[in-house]
């Protein structure tokens, strides 16, 4: 076999750079690779039972990982977007999928929209002390009568003189329970369909604001995850963000940017799982041998591998195209099915490989099972991914 | 990024063009697809139903400059290996995966060996006229007790005075039929698995004696049974160095390994429009059958494929062309996208109801034309224990 060794011999460790990333890039996952390391892998399992502490954003604020491409001028570092692929990819390796969900939301998914949509005042109150890591986000569009169904939420603002007044309620909230403020979907004009939602930003503290309920979830455990109610919530004008009529479409652009970060989340989860189970399959022996030995073993993971570069891949492509200026729905709802599902297809091999030990929390296999199953779901379900890509085709 | 505040996005707009390939590279795209549509396409029926392609047909793809694409200008090629990838993945406008095998096992995987290997001398004699359509190649490897373990093959070369008599058989030979000189390997008598294997061109003449083989599909392409009895070779055919053959097998397999991966993209492509055209048209209970939800479903778990398969397959060309080895991508990218092309085109059979069934819509050739895909080129479990050895394990 010395010749196929000699022909094969080159240096496989690790994946072939792609070329979205360049050295700012590399020295960037460096020094968050370094910081999840020390000071959040250690306490993954800690923050499953507690969730993670507000401190923890307070400290990636510190060091700058709260606005990677967010402008200087709000206090961010003014990098790419490929930046944020980076935070996302990293945060994977802490472990804890829900810590890395709860970051992503503060990140990704509610300050997008308020450093896009927002004016000068609301950037500087909301988005600034955000970057900071002085003020936590969340993000409110689900309800319990609304979710794949976005333009069916209930949630009511009525205007009355130089303020709105809110009702209703949301669900699933991922940092419900420790934000400062919800970058909120509302109905302002129940008459206008697809162009009467409205986005405010809604103080937590505000009186009328309840926090009614922490949800027991299967996975994501070290994220709290909300049931909201809005009573009677007053709110000034000024606090609508983005054009009134327009949030829809604020959302449906929120949710794009939202999507991608996910896919790459999985990618990286997967691969962590992936890394951590070819090592467990180096060591563990069977009749008389590794367990990797097997061929049906050694072909598992030979797919498991081929999957993760195709969701990689299919990631990078099209965060080249975002970042090139492109609004590519098709393709980002393509990355979010395709790396959602292999996630959670390598998650379980993981386990079987693993065999008993796969079975036992003290492996941390099966926690990212749990936590890998809801992205199969959030951010937009499978069929609807399926439902966006057939239409995009005029389907 | 995008600074409106009302997106709809716009899904007919056209994106920039993927690395590596450059605009340039798609206006190619669009002239090669319409040569191929104008000159290729309207006689795959009676290619396919003939089992043969005219030998013309390479001298017509040489005049567009098609088969030296990447090859050295020096020999009348373009040196634009790039530009030899997006022909690849054109080919299948074709019609007919056979005759898109057959024109391009000849510029892909049979003239490359004696571009890479070749003497002066021997790519004067071969690789000029190849690019220029005048001579056919074949690659001659796998043997009827040899497929998967190369190193297993028997064709054994006897050494005499001037060269060497050659005896063995080969078989699944693309081209075999019509090819005028056989890229062979073969293993120098007394000689055990990799030690020995050696590549000899071998011109058809006496001893060698071809027939055709009956497939699943590729009807259009001759696949051969090749019995060399007692040929004699004369040295001025060594390919590269005695015992050298393994290293160049090797080598070949993967340029040959990425032009079927987006050989196999550009056959889904085909494959979806026809259907997708199809399912708007076809209507069942009162409405296009696109409108069901199901149906819409599985174009998008189609177009997910395709896509998906797109981006593996770019990022191993972006490595192969820029001189990094890239065996574990390229790998991964024949293994995903082979199979995605036979699960295609059995979804776009399915979409198709009775009339995919029916030869007159293509569709069932589709099918059985990409079948040979996760075999051919290294089979779908050689490609796993090549990842598997790239993991350690």
């Amino acid at each position: 076999m010395s010749a196929t060794e000699e022909v094969i011999k080159p240096d496989f460790a690790g994946q072939q750079k792609h070329f979205i990333f360049n050295e700012d890039h590399d020295r960037l996952r460096e020094s968050i690779g370094a910081f999840v390391e020390k000071e959040l892998t250690p306490h993954a399992e800690e923050w499953e039972e507690t969730t993670f502490p507000d401190s923890v954003i307070k400290r990636m604020g510190e060091l700058g990982f709260l606005g990677l491409s967010m402008p200087e001028e709000y206090g961010g570092q003014g990098g790419d977007y490929y930046c944020n692929l980076v935070l996302a990819e990293e945060m994977s390796k802490s472990g804890s999928g829900g810590l890395a969900m709860g970051v992503a939301v503060h990140t990704d998914m509610a300050m997008p929209p308020i450093h896009l949509f927002g004016t000068e005042e609301q950037k500087q109150e909301w988005l600034v002390p955000a970057i900071k890591g002085e003020k936590i986000l969340c993000l409110g569009i689900t309800e319990p009568d609304a979710g794949s169904d976005v333009s069916g939420i209930k949630t009511r603002a009525v205007r009355d003189g130089d303020e709105y007044v809110i009702n209703g309620s949301k669900t699933y909230i991922t940092n419900g329970h420790r934000a400062d403020v919800i970058v909120l979907v509302t109905k302002t004009d129940p008459d206008a369909g697809y162009d009467g939602f409205s986005l405010f930003l809604v103080p937590m503290d505000a009186p009328g604001v309840i926090r009614e309920k922490k949800l027991e979830k299967l996975g994501m455990h070290a994220s709290d995850t909300a049931l909201l109610a809005f009573q009677d919530v007053r709110v000034p004008a000024s606090a609508m963000l983005g054009q009134e009529g327009k949030g829809f479409f604020h959302i449906m652009w929120e949710l794009q940017g939202e999507r991608l970060i996910g896919a790459a989340g999985c990618v990286a989860g997967a691969q962590v799982c992936f890394d951590k189970t070819l090592e467990y399959a180096m060591e563990r022996q069977a009749f008389g041998r590794q367990i990797g030995k097997f061929q049906v073993i050694r072909h598992k993971f030979a797919e498991m591998a081929t999957k993760i570069e195709a969701a990689r891949q299919m990631t990078y492509m099209t965060a080249w195209r975002f970042n090139n200026g492109e609004y590519p729905v098709r393709e980002i709802s393509m990355a979010k099915l395709y790396s959602a599902r292999i996630a959670v297809e390598v998650a379980d091999e993981c386990i079987q490989i693993h065999g008993g030990a796969g079975y036992m929390k003290e492996y941390g296999i099966e926690r990212v099972w749990r936590d890998m199953r809801l992205n199969r779901i959030g951010a937009g379900t499978d069929e609807i991914m399926l439902d966006v890509i057939g239409r995009s085709y005029g389907l | 990024m995008n600074d409106s505040l009302d997106l709809r996005p716009d899904f007919s707009a056209a994106g920039a063009a993927v690395p590596p390939f450059t605009a340039e590279h798609e206006a190619f795209r669009a002239s090669a697809r319409g040569w191929i549509e104008r000159e290729l396409l309207p006689h795959a029926d009676e290619w396919e139903a003939d089992k043969w392609y005219p030998n013309e047909m390479f001298g017509a793809m040489a005049e567009q400059g098609f088969i030296g694409l990447k090859f050295d200008p020096a020999y009348g090629g373009d040196g634009d290996e790039v530009a030899a990838a997006v022909l690849a993945m054109e080919m299948a406008r074709c019609g007919s995966g056979g005759v898109a095998a057959g024109l391009g096992a000849h510029m892909e995987i049979a003239l490359p060996p004696i571009a890479k290997f070749g003497s002066e001398e021997q790519k004067q004699r071969w690789l000029v006229p190849g690019i220029k359509g005048e001579l056919i190649a074949a690659l001659a490897i796998t043997e009827p007790d040899a497929g998967s373990d190369v190193a297993g093959l028997r064709t054994t070369a006897r050494p005499v005075d001037g060269g060497w008599i050659v005896s063995g058989e080969k078989c699944y030979i693309t081209g075999g039929c019509r090819a005028d000189v056989l890229v062979t390997a073969v293993r120098m008598a007394g000689t055990e698995r990799h030690d020995g294997i050696t590549f000899l061109a071998i011109e058809r003449g006496e001893g060698v004696e071809s027939s055709a083989l009956e497939k699943l599909g590729w009807h259009a392409s001759d696949t051969a049974l090749i019995k060399f009895d007692d040929v004699f070779v004369p040295e001025e055919n060594l390919l590269g160095d005695v015992g050298q053959g393994f290293a160049l097998i090797m080598a070949n397999f993967q340029w040959e390994r990425l032009t079927m991966s987006l050989g196999a993209v550009g056959a889904m492509e085909v494959c979806f429009e026809q259907t997708i055209k199809y399912a708007q048209e076809r209507e069942a209970f009162g409405r296009p059958i696109s409108k069901n939800q199901v149906i819409r479903h599985k174009f998008a778990e189609m177009a997910t494929k395709i896509e998906v398969g797109r981006a593996l397959s770019l990022h191993a060309l972006r490595l192969h062309v820029s001189g990094q080895n890239a065996v574990g991508e390229v790998t991964k990218a024949k293994l995903f996208t082979q199979k995605a092309a036979v699960e295609v085109a059995d979804e776009c059979l399915q979409i198709h109801g009775g009339a995919g069934y029916m030869v007159e819509y293509g569709i069932e050739r589709a099918l059985r034309d990409a079948r040979l895909g996760p075999i051919g080129g290294g089979t779908d479990e050689v490609m796993r224990e090549i990842l598997g050895k790239t993991l350690g394990l």
